[in-house]
């Protein structure tokens, strides 16, 4: 049996975005990057683990963490991964007003949880909590603050995506980079529910 | 004015006077530069740069950018080697200041790894991965041409350290708190940091360009067990990379962060763990190692069974061992520093694992030496390194394995027997390697073979060279001379050893000018290789004429056996008899700018960086977005080659019937 099925092989029922070979090779491909970003993740994480509690003469995390905007991105992060779920439910059914509807409202669902994110970070340097004061708040705002920066890039990539769509509408490269972003977003958003729970929750009750 | 512009004017004419020999450099770099630039003006060569090379995704193209490089890379980071040598070669020297001394080790080790071991090994990848597989390219050639430049960018910003002064000088580990700026306020360890950090994202995609092509791109009938060893090789060296390189650049970051932005990762004061550093750095140091080591395995594998004319003993067993030292290998990474105080439950954790580590590599070292047995051996050059590889290597391993002893190496660390035994395991194995698959596929690449007298002079100058540099420093290691040391008073017994030392530095150092030599006497006199297939070859590739046309297949073969060239050549099958009708279309990947670009827009926001110009960076980082996005919405990306044009091309090759 050949690893790499002949093209009358494959099966022809596949969702648009694998149907094509190429197209389905890019998305092997971005799994794999997927890989890498998780191990930066990974690498963030343990670092956060190890300084946690080096808040030198700065706050320490029971002291600085405030639950409701934390609750509202949680929710907003959340409710986004499912639009861009339906998104890609609408793409496979080659509706594509409503795919770039749904993206749409990916975006700006990003959007809030950036702002509110942006806005949590200009509180905590108000009362001189930046990345200055400590290892702790070092390693919380990197591990944060280059979630956030994915986000935001992410925002503009589905934008350049939009664009791509309104002009040559669902082909087989056009799914296969909807697609890939939808990866990239549910991974995002699977990363936020970790920084949730061992951040925001365990920092809470952690000094 | 703004203030970086004056700021740049005193970066580029510092007040203080350079070291005389670095001046010297530059004004013989500036002759150098203006006499390429009327050279290539005058025989019009800039168009075909641009074409034909600057803007290529032909991995095959690539290969040759990438082994130039690492040849360039191999002689700087050898003269630094010499000035090592030449420092160290009789007490209370001073060759060169102390500080110069400082930079020096660490250019020297930074190059050898980053900028001369890996490129070489992604050379030979990009040479042959795609063939041995029977596949018209790697997965994402555009990504593929991106990785090389952004190498290229890393590697330019590195050694512009030098040429303008201020190299970096914290050795090639980059430990703090020594690199933060309470204790180095100059750019020289942000070069450092940021030439990795842009170099490092270029291998990360390479590993997963060559992972997916391993994977996804094999000919109809290649199953994994039927994968020549090479490519087995090739697959797991990327899986390192993919795991290996962004604990490093996660590391390199927050170091850059507490220079550049005042962050406090590693610092001494606000709470900052340099040992979070270490543990970050080897968590990538100790896979890299295998990184550096694992291709070359591959390789000695091929060159032992073309060359016994035997099928590679024990093949099963081989893959195994290979991914048992790949997952091992991610499990050892405390044994760079025991002496850190992790308590004896730790030491002796990772003691153990790197000793393991020594069973599958004593696996595959009897399983070349089972094909070898019996078989009819060639004493090519390519085979000649094989053999000088397997005791060098042994015994590099087996030093290794005394270092692995916890209680022992805490009169062993930070010694010259540490570093005789790396260089013992990086040049016997990876160096070695490196030039034994460099004469190996020389042919394939370049369409004749390297001059093998001229190879057997170099080899014996490299062998002996090694042997006379390195075996004196176990020695100076165990009667206790420090590694990183500037000079040394005259009657501690270390005079003798470190001039033999220094004199086999010199014999390596007449290895590498006979190994240029031969290079440019085969490109200026060597004879054309007409059959494609000169070492009468067992994979793929040799099924190929040399060198290889574009598009390398013109029909994607079908494999039945493990060896697949050397099955078909037995049942009488060739590659060469197309007919006509079994030549259709193929699409190729376009040339394009766009990776060269980004390379030039990530070098400036790497050089802007080091000097904290911020407008100039982020510049150079809307360069970056903007070549991106130009990249998201092309989707002119590949054009088809007209069958006729491929008939042509076989035709003329004498490989098409009728």
């Amino acid at each position: 049996m050949s690893s790499v099925p002949l093209a009358e092989e494959r099966d022809q029922k596949l969702p648009v975005e694998f149907a094509d070979e190429k197209e389905s090779i890019n998305i092997t491909g971005f799994w794999t990057f997927l890989v890498t970003d998780v191990l930066i993740f990974a690498s963030l994480f343990s670092t956060y683990a190890v300084m946690h509690k080096a808040a030198a003469l700065g706050p320490t995390s029971v002291q600085l963490f405030k639950m409701g905007p934390v609750m509202l991105e949680t929710l907003l992060l959340l409710t986004s991964s499912f639009t861009i779920g339906l998104g890609v439910y609408a793409m496979r059914r080659g509706q594509v007003r409503a795919l770039m509807l749904w993206m749409v409202l990916t975006m700006l669902l990003g959007a809030g949880f950036v702002s509110s994110e942006i806005n949590d970070f200009i509180s905590f340097a108000h009362i001189g909590a930046t990345w200055h004061t400590s290892a702790f708040l070092s390693a919380f705002d990197i591990l944060v603050g280059t979630h956030g920066a994915h986000v935001t890039f992410g925002i503009f990539w589905a934008l350049t995506l939009l664009f791509q769509l309104k002009k040559r509408g669902i082909t087989a490269r056009t799914a296969r980079k909807v697609y890939t972003f939808s990866l990239y977003w549910h991974f995002l958003d699977i990363v936020w529910i970790f920084i949730f729970t061992f951040v925001y929750l365990n920092g809470k009750i952690v000094p | 004015m703004p203030a970086f512009i004056v700021h740049l004017i005193h970066t580029l004419f510092p007040k203080t006077v350079l070291f005389p020999d670095i001046l010297l450099i530059d004004l013989g770099l500036v002759v150098g530069g203006i006499g390429l630039f009327i050279f290539m003006t005058k025989t019009h060569r800039w168009g075909w740069l641009w074409r034909e090379w600057l803007t290529t995704v032909d991995h095959k193209r690539i290969a040759v950018l990438y082994l130039i490089a690492a040849i360039v890379m191999l002689f700087r980071g050898g003269i630094d080697a010499e000035m090592i040598r030449a420092q160290l070669a009789l007490p209370g020297t001073h060759f060169m200041p102390a500080i110069q001394y400082d930079e020096v080790f660490t250019t020297h080790g930074t190059i050898m790894i980053f900028f001369m071991g890996m490129p070489f090994i992604f050379a030979l990848f990009n040479a042959v991965v795609p063939l041995m597989i029977g596949a018209r390219d790697v997965a994402f050639p555009r990504i593929n041409a991106m990785s090389y430049w952004l190498f290229a960018c890393g590697a330019i910003l590195f050694n512009i350290s030098f040429i303008i002064g201020g190299s970096p000088d914290a050795g090639w580990t980059a430990y703090p708190p020594y690199t933060g700026l309470a204790f180095n306020p100059g750019p020289g360890e942000n070069y450092y940091f940021l030439a990795l950090i842009i170099a490092g994202i270029g291998t990360t995609m390479t590993g997963i360009n060559f992972l997916v092509t391993t994977v996804r791109m094999r000919a109809p009938g290649m199953t994994l067990m039927r994968m020549p060893l090479f490519i087995w090789s090739a697959m797991v060296t990327s899986a390192l990379v993919l795991f290996a390189f962004p604990p490093l650049t996660v590391a390199l970051a927050m170091s850059l962060f507490d220079r550049l932005f005042g962050s406090s990762f590693f610092t001494l004061g606000h709470g900052g763990m340099p040992m979070m550093y270490v543990n970050l750095f080897w968590l990538f140091g100790h896979p890299e190692v295998y990184i550096l080591v694992i291709p070359l395995f591959g390789v000695f594998s091929e060159v032992v069974a073309t060359f016994s004319k035997k099928q590679l003993f024990g093949y099963p067993i081989m893959v195994a061992s290979i991914l048992a030292i790949m997952f091992l290998s991610y499990g050892t990474w405390v044994h760079h520093f025991f002496t850190m105080g992790a308590g004896p439950g730790v030491n002796v954790f990772f003691g153990l694992s790197t000793m393991l580590i020594a069973i599958p590599t004593g696996v595959k070292i009897f399983n070349w030496i089972f094909t070898m047995w019996g078989g009819r051996i060639q004493f090519t050059v390519a085979m000649l390194y094989q053999l000088a590889f397997i005791p060098t290597f042994v015994i590099g391993g087996a030093t290794g394995v005394m270092l692995a002893a916890v209680p022992a190496d805490y009169q062993f660390h930070n010694s010259y027997f540490v570093i005789a035994h790396f260089h013992n395991v990086i040049i016997g194995g990876t160096l070695f390697g490196l030039l034994s698959g460099l004469y190996y596929w020389w042919p394939k690449m370049f369409g004749s073979k390297l001059n093998e007298k001229q190879g057997r002079v170099a080899f014996w100058l490299f062998f002996i060279g090694f042997w006379v540099t390195f075996s004196p420093q176990y020695l100076l290691g165990l009667k206790g001379m420090t590694r990183r040391l500037y000079t040394y008073p005259a009657g501690l017994g270390w005079h003798e050893l470190n001039v033999i030392s220094t004199v086999g530095a010199l014999i390596m150092g007449a290895g590498f000018v006979a190994l240029v030599f031969n290079i440019v006497w085969t490109l200026v006199y060597g004879e054309r290789d007409l059959t494609g297939d000169p070492w009468d070859g067992r994979t793929l590739e040799w099924s190929l004429p040399s060198p290889v046309p574009e598009y390398n297949f013109a029909r994607v073969p079908v494999v039945h056996a493990r060896d697949a060239w050397w099955d078909m050549k037995q049942k009488g099958q060739s590659l060469a008899q197309l007919s006509p009708e079994d030549v259709h279309d193929i699409e190729m990947p376009r040339n394009t700018p766009v990776p060269f670009l980004l390379g030039v827009a990530f070098f400036v926001v790497g050089f802007a960086l080091t000097f904290k110009w911020w407008p100039i960076a982020g510049i150079g980082l809307a360069g970056v977005f903007a070549i991106i996005i130009f990249s998201g919405f092309d989707y002119e990306d590949h054009h088809h080659l007209k069958a006729e044009v491929v008939r042509k091309t076989e035709a003329s090759l004498g490989r098409l019937q009728g």
